[in-house]
């Protein structure tokens, strides 16, 4: 997903970018994305997998770092829509069709929809008091998936769930399975950025620097709150749809507080606000959970706790302050 | 029904012993302490370490968590200590690392398994309560429970301490410019704070058991509970915890499917009809 | 039809009665001033004013509608705009993205989902940075402009939501007296489509500007009139100094 990060606009000083993505980040985006393309024709199915799990996982995190980062909205119950877009698709997949992309969609729209109903009473708190509501919610979600056994499959999860399928044919390899999740990632990658170069977007930007000031302007914050709310619980819910399409179960563990925290450490560890640093941090994640953590006897989360702290220290910024600064900026 | 009330009251209570350290500390300090939860779960395995043991084990374990929580709230102040000019949010994230990195050396020291905490010898049979028959330890939790938020509550209420806590709350910059040492304070809540954590995690331990994913449960729980309640309010940690206590039991009994929907509607109502919580006074948010 | 008119506006904190039974008419074209000494109330009305806070009775109307209920949002979309007195603004933009965000809001046309070129945005935006002086400053990042570049960029923004009421609170406080200067010049220059309503300390702006003046004492309105009948005022001189010559406090 690094693929269509346009490297020279770290989150706020991304306001006018029409010019960069045009020339040197417009080719930078495209040898990434061909680097990536390519990386399964190289690569052991082990390594494929970690990959596909880490493209997943960079998408959640530029969801949520459209919320933490653009927004300034620090989620910690982020992962209760990508949950919601994994049990979707997933149940979708099993019950209905597995042809994409009707997961896909399913997906977006039941993330969306699940951001919908809890955001309303979000949106009307910010700061610390924002991170303990969506906290409270993730939570509630992920109760949700463990006690709803008739449809969620309960503390098992949702098992069985069948491979994505493409104009008929299943996607029957763990490199096929890449591309679909590559490609997807990108288009969702790139639905993040567009809408960060927006107006829109710079109105976002505007509420994260001072919202009273935004009001005086006559914007009407809360409604721009909820709307990059619902669009972040969408986009979470498409990552989720690529979760179950690579994983082929959900278990309400994906949901979980865990998973939210490891979004927000990735967010943060790339410097919130800065799409491409989000999907470093996903891919450090994911490299310390799934592929060091067997060899760390399992203990991957404490290695990931030990850097939480360590990047609260000693990386203000997240990776992306480590870059030589264009300008000022108060993240 | 009345079990289900009785146990409302005891959970009630244990989480007031819980939320009022977490409400302090964030209402005091502005240091929202996600570690809250770990700390609780540290407790709770404290309590089925020493179970086998009779009271002694009891009265062991409760004197160990007492002396590592207040350790543990002093070494949480310093961590934050460098973050004081850094925003609300780093400062809750530190804590966040520092409770994932709790939780998981729990689970390397006693193991990924549930484990069941006894109740203390004498208190792990039933008595009779208008007819029902009622675990004797819940009755025990809940008569604890009212006597230590009495005792909080005459301590922040009446004392110069209280008082010193109660202005800080108010006005922190006032109470500084005054000389106290803002640095002190902190430490002393936090450890203070921390210390009713995990003795509510050994007091909890007969009633939830020990096992990984509690701490973020009970962190939830108590997040829940600071939020109705106002923050920095004693009385609302109190009520709070209480309301929180029924709702939750009663949920449980009467729509299991729908419980954890219903702690969120609860909580969706205050914020609602008032957002700085029952008692809380408008705090800045 | 005044373009401002409130009507028995009262809010009290606790026991303290900041703004009581106020009444205020400003018409239109008018530089109205609001005076009085500090505890006067002058930001408490300002504020009900604005709608950043609600009055406990009375009611606000602009342009003869009652807009006593609506957010600051709602007022700002009918047309009034307030420059704030201790603003950061925003710390990651450029004055330049500042002044757009306000002029964006402030279009035909919805806030769009797509990037895209605004030619009319950015046209406008430059003109009003020109307008308070600030055109050669459009690219620096607002956390580097001064103190008062930092006032003079809150009139841009203002002025870019189109008001027909505007109000500044403050508007030359912490100045240097050549920025008080260009912003007399600014403000001054202002079309009289604007009517202006301010609250201000420094009385030598005050007359130098306004047409109209109000003043507060002890949340009350002490005296309304021109200019002159203020200066004339021994009740206005003994609310601001008790009892000191009146050609002192006006020197």
């Amino acid at each position: 997903m690094t693929a269509v990060a346009s490297p020279a606009v770290p989150g706020g000083t991304a306001a006018r970018p029409p010019r960069l993505t045009c020339g040197r980040g417009a080719l930078i985006s495209v040898v990434v994305l061909v680097v990536l393309a390519a990386a399964p024709l190289f690569l052991a199915p082990f390594a494929t997998t970690t990959l596909t799990r880490v493209l997943v996982f960079a998408l959640f995190a530029v969801s949520l770092d459209l919320l933490v980062g653009v927004t300034g909205l620090p989620s910690l119950g982020h992962a209760g829509y990508l949950g919601a877009g994994a049990y979707a698709a997933g149940w979708v997949s099993i019950n209905v069709t597995a042809e994409a992309p009707v997961p896909l969609l399913v997906g977006a729209a039941v993330g969306a929809l699940a951001a919908a109903l809890t955001g309303w009473v979000t949106v009307r708190s910010a700061g610390v008091f924002f991170l303990m509501l969506t906290l409270a919610i993730g939570e509630t979600l992920q109760q949700v998936a463990d006690s709803w056994e008739s449809v969620t499959g309960g503390a098992n999860g949702l098992t069985g769930v069948p491979l994505v399928r493409l104009a008929g044919t299943p996607l029957a390899n763990v490199g096929y399975t890449y591309w679909y999740v590559l490609a997807v990632g990108a288009l969702g990658f790139a639905l993040v950025a567009v809408l960060v170069r927006s107006p829109w977007g710079a109105a976002l930007r505007g509420i994260r620097d001072n919202e009273p000031r935004m009001r005086a302007l006559g914007y009407p914050t809360s409604l721009y709150k909820y709307v990059v709310f619902v669009v972040a619980g969408g986009v979470a819910g498409i990552a989720g749809s690529l979760l179950v399409a690579q994983q082929r179960l959900v278990t309400p563990a994906d949901l979980g507080f865990l998973t939210s925290s490891f979004a927000l450490l990735a967010v943060v560890i790339g410097g919130a606000g800065s799409l491409w640093g989000a999907c470093l941090g996903a891919a450090l994640v994911i490299v310390i959970r799934d592929a060091l953590g067997p060899s760390l006897d399992g203990h991957g989360t404490l290695v990931l706790g030990v850097v939480f702290v360590l990047v609260v220290y000693l990386l203000p910024r997240g990776a992306a302050g480590l870059r030589p600064r264009r300008r000022r900026e108060n993240a | 029904m009345l079990v289900s009330i009785l146990n409302g009251f005891a959970i009630g209570f244990l989480l007031f012993i819980l939320a009022v350290g977490l409400s302090l500390v964030f209402g005091m300090m502005d240091v929202l302490n996600l570690a809250h939860g770990a700390l609780f779960l540290g407790g709770a395995y404290l309590g089925a370490q020493f179970a086998g043991d009779g009271w002694g084990g009891f009265l062991g374990a409760l004197g160990i968590a007492a002396v590592a929580g207040l350790a543990a709230g002093g070494v949480l102040s310093l961590m934050t200590e460098p973050l004081r000019r850094r925003s609300h949010l780093d400062q809750a994230l530190l804590t966040l690392g520092v409770a994932l990195v709790v939780a998981e050396l729990l689970i390397i020291v006693f193991g990924d398994d549930p484990l069941a905490v006894p109740a203390p010898p004498g208190l792990d049979g039933s008595v009779a309560v208008f007819g029902a028959t009622y675990p004797a330890y819940r009755l025990v939790l809940i008569g604890f429970g009212a006597v230590l938020a009495l005792v909080v509550h005459l301590v922040v209420d009446r004392t110069r301490v209280g008082a010193l806590v109660r202005a800080t709350v108010a006005d922190r910059e006032m109470v500084a410019a005054l000389g106290v040492d803002n640095r002190l304070v902190k430490a002393g809540v936090f450890a203070v704070g921390s210390l009713l954590a995990t003795t509510a995690g050994v007091l909890g331990g007969p009633v939830y058991g020990a096992r990984p994913g509690l701490d973020s449960t009970i962190l939830i729980l108590a997040l829940v509970v600071v939020v109705i309640g106002g923050l920095g309010s004693v009385r609302g940690a109190l009520v709070g915890a209480l309301i929180i206590g029924q709702v939750d039991t009663l949920g449980r009994v009467l729509l299991p499917d729908l419980a954890s929907f219903i702690l969120f509607a609860a909580l969706a109502v205050v914020l609602v009809v008032r957002p700085q919580g029952l008692f809380g006074t408008a705090v800045a948010r | 039809m005044s373009v401002l008119r409130c009507r028995a506006l009262s809010r009290s904190f606790g026991a303290l009665k900041a703004v009581s039974e106020v009444d205020l008419v400003v018409e239109p074209g008018a530089r109205h001033a609001l005076i009085g000494p500090n505890g006067a109330g002058k930001s408490t009305l300002f504020k009900l004013v604005t709608g950043t806070m609600r009055p406990d009775t009375g009611h606000v109307e602009l342009a003869g509608q009652d807009v006593t209920t609506l957010s600051e949002v709602k007022r700002c979309r009918l047309g009034m705009s307030q420059t704030l007195q201790h603003s950061s603004l925003f710390a990651s933009m450029t004055a330049l993205e500042t002044v757009e965000l306000a002029v964006q809001r402030h279009e035909k046309g919805r806030i769009a989902f797509l990037p895209r070129k605004q030619p009319v945005v950015g046209e406008r935006a430059g003109k009003l940075l020109a307008d308070v002086g600030l055109i050669r400053r459009r690219e620096v990042p607002v956390p580097s402009l001064s103190h008062g570049e930092r006032k003079q960029l809150e009139v841009a923004l203002a002025l870019a939501c189109r008001p027909s009421l505007l109000l500044l609170d403050e508007p030359a406080a912490g100045l240097s007296p050549a920025e008080r200067a260009r912003l007399v010049e600014l403000l001054g220059g202002l079309p009289s489509e604007i009517t202006v309503l301010f609250v201000e300390h420094d009385l030598d702006l005050v007359f130098a500007l306004a047409d109209a003046v109000t003043v507060l004492h002890l949340g009350r309105v002490l005296l309304s009139g021109p200019p002159a009948q203020v200066r004339a005022s021994d009740a206005v001189r003994e609310a601001y100094l008790g009892s000191s010559r009146r050609e002192e406090l006006w020197a």
